[in-house]
């Protein structure tokens, strides 16, 4: 059988190309065209003769690059605060929500509180709640309920720390963004970590209370560590919707807080869209979920598949 | 504290933050929101001090053309895409299932798209698709064919070329899974029995990939309504409402009509049909599972 399938006729190879071409072409005129300028990409010169420049990231870098730009008056673009934004949330409630989702779903199997059946039809439950759906409590509730007031001790010691009008909410920091995505993920979280807890054999554990450890030093030192492939796809697919999300973040951030998709979208609806920078941006917001792609694809996979194909 | 009422406490200590954080970022901001349908209530007004208005909002919004032109656009964009993306996606698994060695980067590459933030991957389309700079209608002009007012005309079309481009890769990987751990003895024996290529596919391969198959579609279909932000980076909702799905029409109402009280009551709609959906699919596959439990049994009682 094996030996059959060694030799492909031509035009599969051919038809192989030709979907790789299509999967990655999009991605890869993105990254030429951030190279170019706007003269060079409205005028056409077509394909790969035009001169590289990093005009376009010193554009979009300009409130974060050491150094005074000749060809721009005034840094109208800034990329680098908001990239620092979107890092500072996707990183941290990436690890909240793993320590959270991992505890979880270490009591629900040991303890055995709920079935497998509930939480999987939490996930499906939480996963059919569109972001826009969200939108409007979640505005309402970070604006005017989720607040500390100002006469309080905690309200007032914030305030009087980092300025400010009013009640201190959550709105408009970096905590309000993190914690509604922290709760989107929790779900997913919990559910792929469950299938890989539930293979951790339970003699290790015991071996381990045997010798004197406690519950939280199993958990630590014993479980922990034998779930890294399950953490680590847990931990791509949240930094990845933290990174990517703009709805929310859009509705929660205020001048200070923006993420990068936040500026990119605000960029493009301008009438004059300024092709190279935006595409630059685009190339930088895309980088590290490109990373994660070509490092770990296999933890993507085994998340993305763990979903249906295990049920 | 004891050291066994620790133990006996620690499911609970470890529950306890999941929970919490549930409770206060999810299930009680879609009690607000039910509640807050019922009100009319704008982004000033904090929600207690707003008016009851009843069923209205629902009420104004069943009656509402523009409403339902969104609906409408919504419904057409998730079914063409889903069956689309299914028919490919399921079918290239079946083409590439076999022992080629540069599989695992193949996979690789086919899942870059699905994992770019959709607002670039709006940006990489809205260039791709532009009347003048844009790379199809240059090269049309190249063919000396005339030039197609992609995100005009065929607004809709476009964003669903844009959509199966990102999201066929994710069916097409599932189906492969599911192809691969298919029992081998099964077409084993099919292939001694003499079946045609064709013949493995529709009388055992579909038929046993089934079940992955429809959850594939169904959690497919829910993320074809939650598309937002590569449609609003394409096309902002436009030309007119040709493109305005309700997710769009829902934050737009919400942040430009600053009408909370409709936009959540958009939001419950939204819910509503989404339930239905995920029901309908769940409930399909209970039947194909009793029936083909049914099938093995008459099967055996035969032997």
């Amino acid at each position: 059988m094996a030996d059959q399938e060694k030799k492909q006729h031509p035009a599969f190879y051919a038809l192989l190309v030709l979907l790789i071409m299509m999967s990655v072409g999009p991605i890869a005129l993105m990254f030429v065209n951030s190279f170019k300028l706007d003269v060079d990409i409205i005028s056409g010169t077509s394909g790969l003769l035009f001169l590289p420049t990093i005009q376009n990231y010193e554009t979009a870098l300009c409130d974060v690059l050491p150094y005074e730009l000749d060809h721009l008056d005034f840094c109208s673009l800034k990329f680098g605060g908001s990239f620092i934004n979107s890092l500072i949330i996707a990183l941290v409630s990436t690890v909240l929500t793993l320590i959270i989702g991992c505890m979880a779903a270490y009591a629900l199997v040991r303890f055995r509180f709920m079935g497998r059946d509930t939480v999987s039809g939490t996930t499906l439950m939480v996963r059919m709640v569109p972001p826009a759906v969200l939108l409007v409590p979640v505005f309402g509730l970070w604006n005017n309920e989720f607040c500390l007031d100002k006469e309080g001790w905690l309200g007032g010691l914030i305030r009087d720390n980092f300025g400010g009008r009013g009640d201190v909410c959550l709105a408009g920091t970096h905590s309000g963004i993190i914690l509604i995505y922290v709760a989107m993920n929790l779900p997913f979280v919990i559910w792929i970590l469950q299938s890989f807890i539930v293979q951790v054999p339970r003699q290790l554990e015991e071996a381990a209370r045997m010798d004197g450890a406690g519950p939280f030093q199993v958990f630590f030192k014993v479980v922990l560590p034998l779930i890294k492939p399950g953490l680590a796809a847990a931990a791509i697919f949240t930094f990845r919707i933290a990174w990517n999300e703009y709805l929310l973040a859009s509705a929660l951030s205020d001048r200070d807080t923006k993420t990068v998709p936040i500026l990119i979208v605000n960029n493009m609806s301008e009438f004059n869209v300024e092709w190279g920078v935006i595409m630059a941006t685009g190339v930088l917001l895309a980088i590290p979920p490109i990373i994660f792609t070509l490092f770990a694809s296999r933890q993507i996979i085994t998340g993305m598949t763990a979903g249906a194909v295990k049920g | 504290m004891s050291y066994s009422t620790l133990n006996r406490l620690t499911p609970y200590i470890f529950l306890v933050p999941a929970l919490v954080i549930m409770a206060i970022a999810l299930i009680y901001p879609l009690g607000y929101m039910v509640y807050g349908s019922f009100r009319s209530w704008d982004p000033s007004q904090a929600l207690p001090d707003t008016d009851f208005v009843g069923l209205a909002n629902y009420i104004s919004l069943w009656n509402d053309p523009n409403f339902h032109e969104s609906l409408m656009v919504t419904l057409k964009f998730a079914f063409s895409v889903v069956s689309i993306e299914m028919v490919i996606g399921v079918g290239l698994a079946l083409l590439l299932d076999r022992n080629l060695r540069g599989m695992s980067l193949l996979r690789t590459l086919f899942i870059l798209p699905m994992m770019i933030a959709p607002v670039v991957v709006g940006l990489m389309w809205r260039y791709m698709y532009h009347p003048s700079v844009g790379i199809f209608n240059r090269s049309l002009e190249g063919m000396g064919l005339g030039s197609v007012d992609w995100l005009g005309q065929h607004a809709l079309l476009s964003v669903v070329i844009a959509d199966i481009w990102q999201w066929t890769p994710f069916i097409f990987i599932l189906s492969l899974a599911a192809l691969q751990s298919l029992p081998r003895s099964a077409l084993e024996a099919a292939r001694i029995d003499g079946a045609t290529g064709w013949q493995q596919i529709i009388h055992i391969k579909l038929p046993l990939m089934m079940p992955v198959l429809i959850v594939t579609c169904l959690l497919r279909l829910i993320d074809a309504f939650k598309v937002l932000e590569v449609i609003l980076v394409m096309t902002e909702g436009g030309p007119g409402l040709s493109t305005e799905i309700l997710a769009l029409r829902i934050s737009r109402t919400a942040t430009e009509f600053r009408e909370l009280g409709v936009a959540a009551a958009m939001s419950n709609y939204l819910l509503m049909l989404l339930l239905l959906l995920t029901i309908m699919m769940l409930a399909y596959n209970k039947v194909l599972e009793v029936r083909a439990a049914r099938a093995r049994r008459i099967a055996e009682e035969g032997l």
